[in-house]
């Protein structure tokens, strides 16, 4: 079970209450002095079984350097040919954004010297990305906002460096570092925002929400496995403050290494606070790359404009033009699948549930299970109460994403029917529920082998049912003066007797119909 | 064209790592200077409405499938590296960015 | 020396007659790849025969020539074993199966040391093989060693290695031409049979031209850089090298072909050269000669026998006239910008961190001191002058002004070649505009040296395929001059039709190969370089 990694759950409200309340007062007044710009740049692995550019495998968390050949590691001689996939999928992914697609691209060498990049030039696209010019419709708080997309284009990933001998695996301090190149070259689309305007008090909201939106249209896409924590999708938040909307953009910081959903929120919040700070005190905001650091929440100085590489980008001779036939286009546009937002319209309005109701299954991660779950065959009322109920207890129990919890959407159905058969009550239900965490098994195995189901033997019951009549004679005159409700000492005593394994509705039946019999 | 300083000459050394010697940097800067001054006449015929040609192929849309192929494996990919710890390739410490 | 008046002796003779089944008794040095391979397949000789002929007349003569940087001699007569066993097994071989070939030290060769002239990589060994050498491997073309060059091939003389100068063998104290100055050494010192070069900006045409061999550039796009250490992507090809017209074609087949690890690699069957170099008719073809690259700047004994040899084509039947290509005096200039530009990024790599030289590795030094020390010490002279102009060309603010503007020029000089091909099938010119010039005379003079290519350039500016075939040598210092040849794109057999025309007719005045004049090397040792001062850089 992958552990999460953040404390809180990457839906949940996003700060501490006590940090919220302090930053909330601060980001407000300094929200009455300026007004927020954002830009938001969006590293997407995709989850092609190769490399860009070799026939590596892309497989996360391999011995370091296995997944390596010439070509990504830069050897002397080695030359790159193109993923087919990888460019599908950007196509796809730029086609899901409303973007244009271009009839004719090139890629460009992005010149600059890093040691886990093995060519000291990275493969990108300059002045001719695949994609261009799209929009994405997000909501705040009953708060409608159009996010442009300004381009997405294909890249390569850079390698992976650790650093030894430094505090706690950062570059400053360390004594040298340790490359891994086995992510070298992984395909990335690397997805820029317009600069986001007019969201105020809501910048940080929306930052997240814009991240948050990416990633599901993605995971619908299938083009990534969206996996922040393994930094599958990756963000840098551009922010800068002006005086007002009408002013001209202000002197923007970009923060680095922003990896959860979480920390988007809380990057923009805080880079807004420091750059008011800043401005408050009659200085100027320094362009520079900053870097988030996910423990302190706090956003530390990088390379500033001055040292900023010339990145001297030219078309890389070694690859030829990508020209996207329109008749190709126009397939991978027919062939999208519904995507999330209209996806999510659609299961409210079949399973008949108000907006509020849909929220809550989007803000617990529980949407897609909830649908798997319906598709299994179970009712869409007990497939919710399920993954809102019990599943999500018993994720926040273990500390794990919901998602991740060992059980299928087909075994909550499963479960869900033979409740709805009689076979489990909600109690023994909850015990299979226990049984397939614990990896015992499918739902079935675990009845099996646990010997949970429900005793449905009428002759056995009504053993039960005379047994406990004879030992409570007040409870059985009271039920027979005609309150029917008195008869739970009975029933307790017989589901006691079965070992909790009846169905209470028809021991019930059974009680008052041996009652009524003696009368 | 712009005269080729002794400054401007390091700093294009530094922008491409490369660590000249004070004699190098004297060298560097007339010799540039004269094959820039012979480079520049291409300003006499590259007008405005000519196309640029990066490459002489007629080729498009060249791309593999996206199908698994032979790795090198850990220890012939760290083979000639300088020097090497726990499978990686160690390299001097990295100034100036948090990576 | 007048060309036509050099008696030869009997076992010269041998060499241009078609030897006999037996083993011949003749040096099997002085023969080239076809007749070897008649031999081999004849079993007459066998590949160990032949091998170790080659690897004792390279022992001989390197100490003068150092035309190697690496002799495999315990790799190249293993092939050679695995080459007699296969045949004697009754195995059907391709006819160059067991016919050695130098291969210039830039292309990689799994476990065989590859330096590209370069200290930088110094011992490195590569894990994989070129897609070229894959190619001479299937066939069973034997690689005897890897041949010097210019450091990471940029040079007209071969000077700019890092291991030292390579001699030309027809005047030690002069250059063999350069960057593949190694591979033309060694053919014309009769070390190998055939070698492979790489051509970005006339580095096969130019060594072929002043070593009075054989050498072909083909169209770009139709023989692999996979493996091949790159200098300027979009201009470097491999080529084959031969003291034949034949022999260059029998290895233009063995090594050109579609690869798939080569986005640039053209998927169209090769041209058939080794047909068009055994008819070497040139009756009814219309031939050019470029008005711009003759005159002014050329040797006038390379003029003499450019006249001579454009006369020559005119007697076997060519139509001859003048092709005006006004760009061509650009070519030079774009070329000095789009080769350094290419080469400032694609020298980006070596660096220190993963494979070859690191300097300075020492506690408390940045990766980026010991990435600056490392390129500071493990690059020349001239790969440093390349990659500062080339990082100054693409830097902010001067892009437009130099690399934007050469990349139109590269359009014109193609459009000229696309109108002069509209009213010629070939156009020739003098390859290179002077003989082999003395080591040492233009090592720190770049614009100097960069003439060398005045006439090479425009065809890799154009990706087109070029030849350059021996017409004699310059009256005035009896140094070897060689034509070039330039057809259009995926026409690389007019290349062989025409040069193999011309060598066949002067090889009938000559009455032999124009190799055979080359003085003997002795058995003492070189002359001493005029050196090569250390460029003060």
């Amino acid at each position: 079970m992958a552990k999460k990694s953040t404390a809180a759950p990457e839906n949940a409200p996003d700060v501490s209450a006590a940090e919220a309340s302090s930053t909330d007062e601060e980001l407000a007044r300094a929200l009455e002095r300026y007004d927020p710009v954002l830009g938001l740049e969006v590293h997407v692995e995709l989850s092609t079984a190769t490399k860009m550019f070799c026939g590596c495998p892309t497989t996360f968390g391999s011995q370091p350097n296995s997944q390596t050949c010439p070509v990504c590691l830069g050897l002397p001689g080695s030359l790159p040919v193109l993923n087919s996939v990888a460019v599908q999928s950007a196509v796809r992914i730029g086609l899901a954004l409303g973007c244009t697609v271009a009839d004719y691209c090139r890629f460009a060498r992005k010149n600059y010297f890093y040691p886990d990049m093995p060519k000291d030039y990275q493969i990108s696209q300059y002045d001719e990305p695949i994609c261009s010019n799209g929009a994405l419709e997000i909501e705040v708080d009953g708060q409608s906002y159009t996010i442009g997309i300004e381009r997405a284009h294909m890249e390569e990933d850079t390698g992976k460096s650790l650093h030894v001998g430094g505090q706690t695996g950062r570059i400053h301090g360390a004594q040298y570092s340790l490359v891994d190149y086995n992510r070298a070259g992984v395909p990335l689309i690397e997805i820029v925002s317009k600069p986001i305007e007019g969201t105020g008090a809501q910048a940080p909201q929306v930052a997240r929400a814009y991240v948050t939106a990416l990633r599901d249209i993605l995971r619908r896409l299938g083009v990534s496995d969206v996996r922040m924590e393994q930094g599958s999708l990756r963000c840098d938040v551009n922010v800068s403050l002006r005086p007002g909307p009408d002013a001209a953009y202000g002197t923007r910081s970009e923060t680095k290494n922003v990896n959860s959903l979480r920390s988007v929120e809380r990057a923009v919040r805080y880079e807004i606070l420091r750059q008011a700070e800043v401005l408050d005190s009659g200085k100027k905001v320094v362009q520079e790359t900053r870097h988030w650091h996910e423990d302190t929440g706090l956003t530390t100085s990088g390379r500033s404009k001055e040292q900023a590489e010339d990145y001297r980008y030219f078309p890389e001779p070694d690859l030829v033009p990508v020209v996207p036939e329109p008749t190709w286009v126009e397939t991978l546009a027919a062939t999208l699948p519904e995507l999330p937002q209209a996806h999510r319209k659609r299961l409210q309005q079949e399973w008949g549930i108000t907006a509020d109701e849909l929220a809550a299954l989007i803000n617990a991660d529980a949407l897609e299970k909830v649908e798997a779950t319906v598709e299994a065959g179970c009712d869409p009322a007990a497939a919710r109460k399920w993954w809102l109920g019990e599943l999500t207890r018993r994720a926040n129990a273990e500390g794990v994403e919901l998602t991740m919890l060992p059980i299928t959407s087909y075994d909550v159905a499963r479960i869900q029917a033979m409740v709805e058969q009689g076979t489990l009550n909600d109690k023994l239900a909850r015990q299979v529920i226990d049984g397939v965490l614990a990896g015992e098994g499918s739902p079935e195995q675990v009845v099996s082998t646990r010997g949970l189901q429900v005793v449905s033997d009428d002759d056995a019951l009504t053993e039960a049912a005379d047994a406990a009549i004879a030992a409570n004679p007040e409870v059985v005159a009271k039920v027979r003066e005609g309150k029917e409700a008195a008869v739970g000492p009975l029933l307790g005593a017989v589901m006691k007797a079965t070992g909790g394994q009846a169905d209470a509705g028809r021991v019930r039946e059974i009680l008052l119909q041996r009652i009524g019999s003696d009368q | 064209m712009p005269a080729v300083t002794r400054e401007g000459v390091a700093n294009l050394a530094t922008l491409a790592r490369l660590e000249l010697t004070e004699q190098e940097l004297d060298h560097l800067a007339p010799q540039l200077e004269s094959i820039l001054g012979h480079v520049s006449t291409i300003a006499q015929v590259a007008a405005d409405d000519i196309a640029p040609m990066t490459h002489a192929l007629p080729l498009t849309n060249v791309t593999r499938e996206d199908a698994v192929t032979e790795c090198l494996g850990t220890a012939a990919a760290l083979h000639a590296a300088p020097v090497a710890q726990n499978d990686r390739f160690q390299v001097p410490q990295i100034l100036g960015e948090d990576a | 020396m007048n060309a036509k008046a050099t008696p030869i002796s009997a076992s010269d003779s041998e060499a241009s007659n078609p030897p006999k089944p037996q083993r011949p008794s003749g040096e099997l040095t002085h023969l080239g790849a076809a007749q070897l391979s008649e031999l081999l397949q004849q079993g007459a000789v066998s590949a160990t025969d032949v091998v170790t002929a080659h690897l004792r007349r390279i022992d001989a003569v390197e100490p003068q020539v150092h035309a190697f940087l690496h002799v495999d001699h315990a790799g190249a007569l293993a092939q050679a074993r695995e080459i007699d066993d296969r045949r004697a097994s009754g195995e059907q071989l391709h006819p160059l199966a067991g016919v050695p070939l130098a291969l210039k030290d830039v292309f990689t060769q799994r476990g065989v040391p590859t330096t590209a002239g370069s200290k930088i990589l110094e011992g490195w060994r590569p894990p994989y093989d070129a897609t070229v050498v894959q190619n001479l491997r299937q066939a069973g073309v034997i690689i005897l060693g890897k041949t010097n060059l210019d450091e990471f091939a940029m040079g007209s003389s071969t000077e700019n290695s890092a291991y030292g100068p390579t001699h030309n063998p027809w005047d030690l104290t002069r250059v063999p031409g350069g960057s593949g100055g190694g591979s033309a050494a060694a053919l014309a010192a009769f070390e190998a049979p055939l070698a492979i070069g790489t051509d970005t900006g006339g580095s096969i045409r130019q060594p072929a031209a002043v070593t009075a061999t054989v050498g072909v550039k083909p169209t770009y796009g139709t023989v692999s850089r996979y493996g091949l250490i790159a200098c300027a992507s979009s201009l470097d090809q491999g080529g084959p090298c031969g003291r034949s017209v034949l022999d260059t074609a029998l290895l233009h087949e063995v090594m050109a072909g579609y690869d798939h690890h080569d986005s640039t690699s053209i998927p169209t069957p090769i041209p058939p050269v080794v047909q068009a170099a055994r008819g070497a008719d040139v009756a009814g073809m219309r031939i050019g000669v470029v008005k711009q690259l003759t005159g002014t700047g050329y040797q006038p004994g390379v003029l003499q026998r450019f006249v001579e040899a454009v006369a020559l084509l005119e007697q076997l039947g060519a139509q001859v006239s003048e092709v005006d290509c006004p760009h061509f005096p650009y070519g030079l200039a774009a070329y000095y910008l789009i080769q350094p530009s290419e080469v400032s990024s694609n020298l980006a790599r070596y660096d220190g961190m993963r494979y070859g030289l690191r300097v300075d590795d020492e506690e408390g030094r940045s990766a980026e001191q010991v990435m600056a020390r490392t390129r500071g010490r493990g690059f020349g002279p001239e790969v440093k002058r390349r990659i500062m102009l080339g990082t100054y060309a693409l830097s902010h603010g001067y892009y437009e002004a130099y690399y934007g503007k050469a990349l139109k020029v590269r359009t014109l000089i193609a459009q000229d070649f696309a109108a002069a091909f509209e009213q010629v099938d070939v156009v020739v010119s003098p390859t290179a505009p002077t003989t082999a010039f003395p080591i040492g005379e233009k090592v720190d003079d770049p614009l100097a040296m960069y003439l060398n290519d005045v006439a090479t350039i425009p065809v890799n500016l154009a990706g087109l395929p070029g030849m350059s075939v021996p017409m004699g040598l310059a009256p005035e210092d009896n140094l070897p001059v060689g034509l070039q040849i330039v057809a259009p794109a995926l026409a690389d057999d007019r290349l062989y039709r025409v040069g193999a025309a011309v060598e066949h007719a002067l090889q009938q005045r000559w009455g032999a190969p124009l190799l055979d004049q080359i003085p003997p090397l002795s058995a003492a040792p070189p002359a001493p370089a005029p050196t090569a001062e250390e460029d003060p850089q």
